[in-house]
């Protein structure tokens, strides 16, 4: 399933043995993801995860999916932002940390798609070309096709985790291409 | 549709479990299965009870998380398919279903229809594999030629995807037809035979120690399979099983 290059990477990890929790590193992980279990279990809101992640998943089809534009991706920002903040002040889950619970799991992933999909939407917004299967609508050829700019955007986008995604911080991974040169993908 | 749903609730593995009614409304019958249950959780959630715990993951009839035992049969009626296979359509408006989880001393309830089904895992890791030599230099396995009809049947074996419905379904809960399907998969194979006499010891060994039943060859784990894993699997894992055990 794993493309070679991961089976490789992790190989040598069969002898690394049990890595040790006894590190300040995961005892403040271990807080702070206890810390938010317990605030989603007594928060007292009105809304399921499910709710939230209903909403979430229609901004970003609609104004972050294959064809997006500046005023749309703009849009999408301020909506997840709210959506967020929302969720953290309305979210009900119900059920006890210490049990099986669906939807405290789901709770869990749902806030991490909230600040996800923020960052999509910013990573969208900066990246002004259309590329791979998204269509910028305003990075188009005159008859319509998806148009690359190669001279600004060689390169893969890593965002650094800054807390709120709009602090998050852009690190330019360059795409060198030594066996091939960059060309217009022609479907005619 | 309107539905009067009769659901195992379980708090926990030791609790003591009940059959509790619920009555849905608005059903679509386009609906699957597992939507309808997200329905139910979502008015109950509304409604300050508990929402029902059922496994689910990839909702496309490859994950064999599913695991519900629906009026009496693995995934419901119909045949060849997991219960997110399964559409409201198949019931009419105003029926009564009932809804358990997958019953076996092996598999454990966790809560209300979820179960522990780790001991497939055991098993699985007992042989449920060929080892490869990872130094990058390995062989491509399309370069070894097998017979198409060898190959045919192991890929079937292969479609196996560890769901349980055979052990829920057998009287005696054995996992014979699982079992099988994963010994079969690489005793069809070349690549299978350097390990093939300690797989089947071993996989065997596991899944008595798990404590499932044996086989009596009633096929009722046949009809069940969403993938219908033949039972012609026990047949070859039991020649198997005699073989290793004649070598030693």
């Amino acid at each position: 399933m794993l493309p070679y290059t991961i089976g490789d990477y992790l190989a040598d990890d069969i002898r690394t043995g049990t890595i040790s929790t006894d590190t300040p590193e995961f005892e403040e992980a271990e807080q702070r993801v206890q810390a938010q279990i317990e605030s989603f279990i007594n928060n007292k809101g009105t809304k399921t995860v499910d709710y939230f992640h209903r909403k979430l998943g229609k901004i970003i089809w609609n104004k972050c999916g294959m064809s997006r534009n500046e005023a749309g991706l703009k849009e999408a920002i301020q909506e997840v932002k709210a959506l967020r903040e929302e969720f953290y002040k309305d979210v009900f889950v119900p059920g006890t940390a210490d049990s099986f619970n669906e939807p405290l799991a789901k709770a869990l992933r749902v806030a991490d798609f909230l600040e996800l999909g923020e960052l999509f939407a910013k990573d969208a917004l900066e990246r002004t070309e259309s590329c791979g299967g998204h269509f910028r609508e305003e990075s188009q050829s005159p008859e319509g096709e998806a148009l690359r700019d190669d001279v600004n955007f060689t390169f893969v986008s890593a965002w650094e985790y800054k807390g709120e995604p709009s602090n998050a911080k852009l690190h330019k991974e360059p795409l060198n291409y030594e066996n091939i040169e960059l060309k217009t993908r022609s479907y005619k | 549709m309107k539905l009067t749903l009769k659901i195992w609730r379980q708090e926990n593995a030791t609790a003591k479990g009940s059959m509790h009614t619920y009555s849905l409304d608005g059903v679509s019958p386009d609906m699957s299965f597992l939507e309808m249950m997200d329905v139910l959780n979502e008015q109950l959630m509304e409604q300050g009870i508990d929402p029902v715990a059922f496994d689910h993951d990839c909702r496309e009839g490859i994950c064999g998380s599913c695991s519900m035992f629906i009026n009496g049969e693995a995934h419901g009626p119909d045949r060849l398919i997991t219960t997110c296979q399964l559409h409201m359509r198949k019931f009419k408006d105003g029926d009564t279903i009932h809804i358990e989880p997958f019953r076996a001393k092996p598999f454990p309830v966790i809560k209300d229809l979820v179960v522990d089904r780790t001991a497939f895992d055991r098993i699985q890791h007992a042989g449920g594999f060929v080892s490869v030599n990872t130094s990058g230099n390995t062989q491509d396995a399309n370069a070894i030629p097998i017979e198409k009809a060898d190959a045919d049947k192991a890929f079937d074996a292969a479609t196996c995807i560890g769901c349980g419905a055979c052990v829920a379904t057998c009287k005696n809960a054995s996992a014979m037809l699982f079992v099988s399907a994963k010994v079969s998969q690489y005793a069809l194979l070349p690549q299978g035979q350097v390990e093939a006499t300690d797989r089947v010891l071993n996989m065997v060994k596991q899944m008595d120690d798990e404590g499932f039943g044996n086989c009596t060859n009633t096929g009722a784990c046949e009809v069940e399979c969403p993938k219908g894993i033949s039972l012609e699997n026990i047949a070859r894992m039991n020649r198997e099983y005699l073989s290793a055990n004649v070598k030693g």
